[in-house]
């Protein structure tokens, strides 16, 4: 296999200060295969994506390009060679439009001037590939997270890239768009370019993946052709023991009403919302991406303003800051760790306690206390990562897992989880919907809001849908299945809803 | 942003944060080694307390501007908020002493005055950023030129000058002190010290450095932003005006030519501190190292003759310029 290896890593390790983080890697990217590496959270799969598309040097061993030693003093150089990389966050110019992003610093020209024409043109052809219908034009700021994202893989279908690296593309995209991305990396693949990209959703991994790499702490533990695993198998082999059930028992007993909501409207995004929330109930809210969820529930919590009639423990209230939600038990999980839930130039301490400060301070705040609920964390949501890096530099699952235990910290009685799991490995998913249904158990009231909709079967007690900003229909117990969601969730019959599922 | 993906290989953190910390200090051990070795009264215990006495004012309302650029603001008004809050105490104390005398009485209704009028200031400028949403840049550009011109008119375009007696009652709180130390110097170091514990230890401190780095996650995280920004504003009003009240008995008068420039030598020593300028991470003893750097470059060019001292805003406005590349360096870490 390596032989014909366009791009691969020979003995790759890499460190941070006194902490080495990636051990003896080898991988090799071979043209016209679809390479996937998984492994839990921390395992070092963005970290080796980084070294091998320049971004990083590593600490010791070899970088082959076409069988030669490389080294890529910058990204450009890589991307020069053919080795394009998409980021796990996101790598855009928020104020810049669509097609000045994808454009950025290969701008078309005609003498001295851009060729606007030429690049919208181009930029039309890219997203009608992609069946994203953003206006070129729009401001990259105002797109949800998965055009976003499929800006950034017209940017990388831009360039005639031979090696494609794709650091966990789907984690913001819904199945339909999935499997649009995934018929271009199928396309990609004809053509001969050599793809590499890591997941989470392990049955993505198994539908597309040629070869496969396994990583756990830093090194690497099955490498091979992906047909000989399936994703029991690969579960097995990323958390190092045997998987059992994914999610808790239902074994919730609702008790008295905590939330009710009567009418709830967030102007230009979603009308109307009605539901009732009882302590122990995990409800779950599905939908498509731009449905409406994230905004009817921070609408709710004063984080945009609202109107509509909410009860909290029977007694009306109105919210129009989040201090207040906070101070009636109610709280907001963002969906966005990086830009609303975590401040990534900040340590975990100061994140962790950020929410409930008041908490650890008499006056001043008390850091011993702060350690000792780090401490606690760490064990309680198994964060990995050194305490002194920065959050920034964290996984994405750790940090996902340190917003959580922020969260927790201010002991919500009703808790809003949006997208509890994005970016989070299959061991972690266990543990976080085992500790969801605790929380439940102890008495609160949750919603989550997912876009997986396993996530939202196996989890919830019941699920609402919701399409253009309403509630379209309330499923439980037998009748929620996937088809019955999409149905409702796209607004359409049976039949013609099975290309989206 | 988009810094995290890009940044190659970021420095171990140890290495950073001791060059950030290591540098304003630095600084001042060579400018203090050239100071001495250009003249020998430099060091002198006269010149040290005089260097810092006239340093304190500026000190006071650099410890509260730390505050605001730390939460992410900016105050501009600050220069001429302080010759506005001195004419109009030593206004209302002149035209208070006839009724109550020379004596503490009247001291002290200044002193109220320039508190009460800081404060206010410095909460007028809070509102309009945080309630009004306007940008602090533009808030305190407008407040600058309204307070200059206030003071321009309360003075009738000359000098207000405190009644000759009170002054002379009213001095020893710039001239006197204890140990040898004056009044300016004590307050300033009150301030700090006070300054140091909140930005360090308190909710309200951790507070600041959240709203300044992210917006949006400090709200999502309950904290009260609009609050938080309010309060840096009033802090630093407040603060002006006790250095009004320090300043008062230097000179006696106000006129239209008091405090100009402070707001620029304020923001330069939070910079040279090490205070991030676009927010979320400050410290308040860095702001005393920049402000202490900036008066020894005075002192020393008022001391030698090497360079003419017409030339020390632009040694100043030198090593501004150098404070933030080397921040920038120390933070990219390439
Ligand atoms: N710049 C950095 N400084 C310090 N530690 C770092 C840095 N970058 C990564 N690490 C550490 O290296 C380890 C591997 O991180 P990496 O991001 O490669 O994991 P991952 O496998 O991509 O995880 P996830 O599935 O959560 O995205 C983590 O423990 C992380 O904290
Ligand atoms: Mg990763």
């Amino acid at each position: 296999m390596s032989g014909a290896a366009v791009l691969s890593l020979r003995q790759v390790s890499r460190s941070f200060g006194p902490i080495e983080v990636l051990h003896g890697v080898d991988i090799a990217l071979s043209p016209g295969r679809v390479h996937a590496l998984i492994g839990e959270n921390g395992a070092g799969k963005s970290t080796t994506m980084k070294i091998m598309a320049g971004y990083q040097p590593p600490s010791s061993g070899e970088v082959l390009l076409d069988g030669a030693v490389t080294t890529f003093a910058t990204p450009g150089e890589a991307e020069a060679r053919g080795i394009s990389m998409i980021h796990q966050e996101f790598n855009l110019a928020e104020p810049l439009s669509v097609e000045q992003n994808i454009f950025l610093g290969r701008e078309l020209k005609r003498g001295p001037f851009l060729d606007k024409r030429a690049m919208r043109a181009k930029t039309r052809e890219l997203l009608e590939r992609l069946e994203c219908r953003v206006s070129p034009d729009r401001l990259v700021s105002t797109l949800s997270n998965s055009d976003k994202q499929m800006v950034e893989i017209a940017k990388a279908l831009l360039r005639e890239t031979r090696v494609l690296i794709m650091d966990e593309p789907t984690a913001v995209l819904t199945s339909a768009e999935t499997a649009i991305l995934l018929r271009q990396v199928r396309a990609l693949r004809q053509a001969g370019t050599a793809v590499l990209f890591t997941s989470h959703k392990l049955n993505e991994v198994a539908e597309i993946a040629d070869d496969l790499t396994i990583m756990r702490d830093g090194a690497v533990v099955w490498s091979g052709p992906a047909a000989e695993m399936d994703e029991h198998a690969m579960a097995t082999a990323m958390v190092g023991r045997e998987m059992s059930d994914l999610f808790p028992p239902k074994d919730g007993r609702p008790g008295e009403v905590a939330l009710e909501l009567r009418g709830l409207t967030v102007p230009g995004f979603s009308r109307d919302v009605s539901l009732t929330l009882r302590r122990g109930e995990i409800l779950g809210i599905a939908g498509l991406i731009g449905s409406g969820r994230t905004e009817t529930f921070e609408g709710l919590c004063g984080l945009r303003p609202a109107t509509g009639e909410v009860r909290v423990n029977g007694q009306p209230v109105r919210i129009s800051e989040p201090w207040q939600a906070q101070a009636m038990g109610l709280c907001y999980l963002t969906e966005d760790r990086k830009t609303r839930g975590l401040l990534l130039a900040k340590g975990m301490r100061e994140n962790l306690t950020l929410q409930a400060l008041r908490q650890f301070s008499r006056g001043l705040i008390d850091t011993r206390a702060e350690e000792a609920a780090l401490d606690e964390a760490i064990r309680e949501f198994d964060i990995r990562g050194s305490r002194a890096a920065l959050v920034g530099n964290l996984s994405g699952g750790n940090q996902q897992k340190l917003l959580f235990a922020k969260t927790m910290l201010a002991d919500p009685r009703i808790l809003i989880i949006d997208e509890p799991t994005r970016g989070i490995d299959i061991g972690t998913k266990q543990q976080m919907y085992g500790f969801i249904r605790r929380l439940a158990a102890e008495g609160r009231a949750i919603v989550v809001i997912s876009s997986e909709m396993q996530e939202v079967i196996g989890l919830a007690d019941s699920i609402l849908v919701m399409r253009h900003g309403r509630v379209t229909g309330e499923l439980s117990g037998a009748e929620a299945t996937e088809d019955a969601i999409v149905r409702l969730a796209m607004g359409v019959a049976p039949t013609t809803a099975g290309t989206a599922a | 942003m988009t810094d995290i993906a890009r940044a190659p290989a970021a420095r171990p953190r140890l290495g950073r944060i001791r060059m950030g910390v290591i540098g304003p200090i630095l600084a001042l051990v060579v400018l203090m080694a050239i100071g001495a070795s250009m003249n020998e009264n430099f060091l002198s215990w006269n010149n040290m307390t005089n260097v810092l006495a006239r340093s304190a004012f500026i000190g006071i309302i650099a410890v509260g501007m730390t505050f605001v650029i730390t939460a992410g603001g900016l105050d501009l008004s600050v220069g001429s908020m302080a010759a506005f809050v001195a004419g109009l105490m030593i206004l209302v104390m002149n035209l208070a002493l006839p009724s109550m005398g020379v004596g503490l009485p009247v001291v002290m209704l200044g002193v109220g005055v320039a508190l009460l009028a800081g404060l206010v200031a410095g909460l007028l400028n809070g509102i309009f950023v945080t309630a009004l949403r306007i940008e602090p840049f533009i808030v305190t550009l407008g407040s600058m030129g309204i307070y200059r011109s206030l003071v321009t008119w309360l003075a009738d375009g000359g000098t207000l000058s405190l009644d000759f007696g009170l002054r002379t009652f009213y001095q020893p709180v710039y001239y006197g002190g204890i140990f040898g130390i004056s009044w300016p110097i004590i307050v300033f170091a009150i301030v700090v010290i006070i300054g140091e514990i909140i930005m360090r230890g308190t909710a309200f401190g951790r507070h600041c450095a959240a709203v300044g780095s992210n917006e949006q996650v400090a709200r999502y995280s309950s904290v009260r932003v609009g609050r938080v920004r309010l309060m840096t504003y009033a802090a630093l009003g407040l603060l002006v005006g006790i250095a009004v009240v320090m300043y008062v008995p230097r000179l006696g008068s106000a006129s239209s030519a008091t405090g100009v420039l402070w707001e620029l030598e304020a923001i330069a020593a939070v910079i040279i501190g090490g205070t991030f300028l676009k927010g979320g991470f400050g410290r308040v003893w860095g702001t005393v190292l920049g402000v202490l750097i900036l008066s020894m470059i005075g002192n020393i060019l008022n001391l030698t003759d090497f360079v003419s001292p017409y030339l020390n805003g632009a040694i100043q406005g030198a090593i501004i310029i150098l404070a933030v590349v080397l921040q920038r360096e120390s933070k990219a870490g390439h």
